[in-house]
């Protein structure tokens, strides 16, 4: 690669297009700290809305049920996913075109009419909605993406080194954890990485099969902000990209170890 | 230890065709593979190699007849039930693993104690020098490299067999030459019975103690390079193995050594001998090598020596073209065809080129036993 600048023009068209997507999440954490109670004017600094935030019973709840909701599900559907995708390219049977496309089905409905049909779905098989069918239905929201992340992935993914391994003396289950499953992790991990963070946003679907006691947090914000955004939103708001943030850091550490370097 | 390291009896395969319908990789073949053997399957692309060598692996089943290793029919043994180890053609190593984890994998996968393995895996190595690279992941290895560990990868489980599919398809010239030495001696180091696909017929002549050369499914010859070179069995290996002119033409007469063949569109007859059984009158194609004619002009002729043997004739040159060690020359042999005759530079003139003028009248000669009669194929 050439080490060439881009030009001037390029460099400031660049800039406002970060600047376009990050100031408004900037005025959001700034006004976290800002002691007005309206987001309007900055007044001084201040911890206040933080304290807040970790006393409230409520928030605390929503965010242990978004957690327990978004490993359990990527957990799940990662596995699901990954499988669905192995399956795919190996094998060639009837049906094989509807199998694909269908997967992919899920990704393109609007939410709100996935969300209504996990509803009545729940409902005619009698489940009581609650933290199990939001983790249900976010592992079936999941798992097309998961499966599309991993396909991009196995595109060509050398068959032979699967052979090579069973030639060496190793049977079908020793050659998928040796052999296949490091081989693919990277695009596993993106696949995980992605369902981990729809499941943490997502709203619509959640709003839809969520029950008494089972509010995520998505939903905590949606209450808090129905009449007015207050500094303590702006710190759970700017505490959550803080998290994805981070979440995004340890998948590319993750990838980058994974994957060796092509230099020689 | 039974009679043969490796046979196929009879093994068909079929595989279905995407389109409809079928298609046969690998069409009745029978082979049989001596213990310590250098044995090679040649042809062309798609006729089969490839398939024959998944399935003694056994990444595929035939569709019929029966794969014995050892003695021991395979039906359907599983790859890493067999005493057998590949080398793909692209190299299929392990890239999230070191090239130490590499070779180590299939000693492993035995259960090999950790201090015997690293003693092996250093040994498998050296042999192949790459001593010293064990920490490295393979992409930080030239494509050489990367061949010779999957070379050693194979070679530390000790197989029986070993099988190789175009190894050095991969490589440049240069270093595919120098490889198929370093293979042939380390194939006698290590007695290793190798079974060894290429569709390079070079490769092939110069490494192999036997040679099987296949053509759309079929295995039409199998012998030693210098029987599949100097005696072919048909056309198909004739042509593929080496440089070749063909000549048509008819029986006129046999007798128990030579046959001789009226030429069509002239009068001229050839006298060659018969690989095959042929009677009176029947179409052949004749088979003679570029490098098994001379050219001569008619001094002989003129001081009253009659060349006193068949198989001499008139001809008028066509063009020539010097490579360096040969001279490579277009004739007219009348009747509308037009032969290759390479002539070996083993004088040092300045002028051969001024020797053979375009449009001279000379003359050719072969020998009868380097006259090929073949039967015209169906
Ligand atoms: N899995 C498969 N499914 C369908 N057809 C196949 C399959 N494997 C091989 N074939 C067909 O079988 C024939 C023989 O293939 P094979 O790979 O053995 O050829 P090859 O001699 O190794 O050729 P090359 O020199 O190009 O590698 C080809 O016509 C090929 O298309
Ligand atoms: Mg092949």
């Amino acid at each position: 690669m050439s080490e060439k600048k881009p030009a001037l023009w390029l460099r400031i068209y660049a800039l406002l297009a970060y600047a376009y997507i990050y100031f408004p999440i900037l005025i959001l954490i700034i006004f976290s700290f800002n002691t007005q109670k309206i987001n309007v004017r900055w007044e001084g600094f201040t911890l206040q809305w933080y304290k807040v935030l970790f006393n409230d019973q409520n928030v605390i709840l929503a965010t242990r049920n978004t957690l327990i909701i978004a490993f359990t599900s990527t957990i799940i559907s990662t596995v699901i996913g990954t499988l669905a995708a192995l399956a795919l390219q190996r094998y060639r049977f009837p049906g094989y075109g509807a199998a694909e496309s269908l997967l992919y089905v899920p990704v393109i409905i609007p939410e709100v009419v996935m969300g209504i049909s996990l509803l009545a779905f729940f409902a005619s098989i009698g489940l009581t909605l609650g933290l199990g069918t939001i983790t249900l239905s976010h592992i079936a929201f999941n798992i097309p993406f998961v499966t599309l992340v991993v396909r991009a992935r196995l595109h060509g993914f050398d068959k032979s080194i699967e052979e090579a391994a069973m030639d060496l003396g190793a049977n079908e289950l020793t050659t998928f954890w040796r052999v296949t499953l490091p081989t693919i992790m990277p695009g596993v991990l993106s696949g995980a990485l992605l369902a981990f963070t729809l499941s943490l946003d997502d709203y619509v679907i959640t709003y839809f099969t969520a029950g008494p006691g089972s509010t995520t947090l998505p939903l905590r914000i949606f209450s808090m902000v129905r009449f007015a955004v207050t500094p303590e939103v702006n710190a759970l708001s700017t505490l959550w990209v803080l998290t994805v943030f981070i979440v995004l850091l340890i998948g590319q550490i993750a990838q980058r170890s994974q994957s060796p370097q092509q230099t020689r | 230890m039974s009679q043969f390291a490796v046979e196929l009896r009879d093994v068909v395969k079929r595989f279905p065709n995407p389109g409809g319908g079928e298609i046969t990789a690998v069409n009745h073949a029978t082979l049989q593979i001596n213990h310590g053997e250098f044995f090679s399957l040649l042809g062309p692309s798609g006729c089969g190699k490839t398939t024959s060598l998944r399935m003694v692996a056994g990444f595929e089943w035939p569709t019929s007849g029966e794969i014995f290793i050892d003695g021991k029919p395979m039906g359907r043994t599983p790859p890493f039930l067999r005493p057998v180890n590949t080398v793909f053609q692209s190299y299929a190593l392990f890239q999230h693993m070191t090239i130490f984890q590499n070779v180590a994998f299939g000693l492993e996968m035995e259960g090999v104690s950790r201090e015997e393995t690293r003693r092996r895996v250093e040994a498998a190595l050296e042999m192949v020098q790459l001593t010293g690279m064990g920490s490295r992941k393979p992409r930080q290895l030239s494509g050489g490299q990367q061949q010779r560990v999957a070379l050693a990868r194979a070679l530390v489980k000790r197989p029986a067999v070993l099988l190789l599919d175009e190894p050095l398809g991969a490589l440049d010239l240069k270093l595919r030459k120098e490889m198929q030495l370093e293979l042939k001696a380390l194939q006698e180091q290590v007695g290793i019975t190798f079974i060894y696909v290429t569709h390079d017929q070079e490769e092939a002549l110069t490494m192999s103690d036997r040679i099987a050369v296949m053509n759309k499914g079929n295995v039409l010859q199998i012998g030693a390079p210098v029987e599949i070179y100097e005696r072919p069995n048909c056309r198909f290996v004739a042509d593929f193995i080496g440089e070749t002119n063909f000549l048509f033409g008819k029986v006129k007469a046999i007798d128990p050594d030579f046959v001789i063949v009226s030429l069509h569109g002239s009068e001229r007859e050839l006298v060659g001998i018969p690989l095959g059984k042929f009677y009176s009158g029947q179409e052949v194609v004749v088979s003679v090598r570029p490098e098994k004619m001379r050219i001569f002009d008619d001094t002989p002729l003129k001081i009253g020596v009659t060349p006193n043997q068949p198989n001499c004739f008139p001809i008028r040159i066509i063009n020539t073209m010097y490579i360096g060690s040969d001279t490579r020359i277009v004739i007219d042999f009348g009747g509308g065809t037009q032969l290759k005759v390479w002539e070996q530079n083993h004088l040092s003139t300045l002028d051969t080129l001024a020797y053979y003028a375009p449009g001279q009248e000379l003359w050719v000669t072969m020998r009868p036993e380097n006259v090929l009669i073949l039967p015209q194929e169906e």
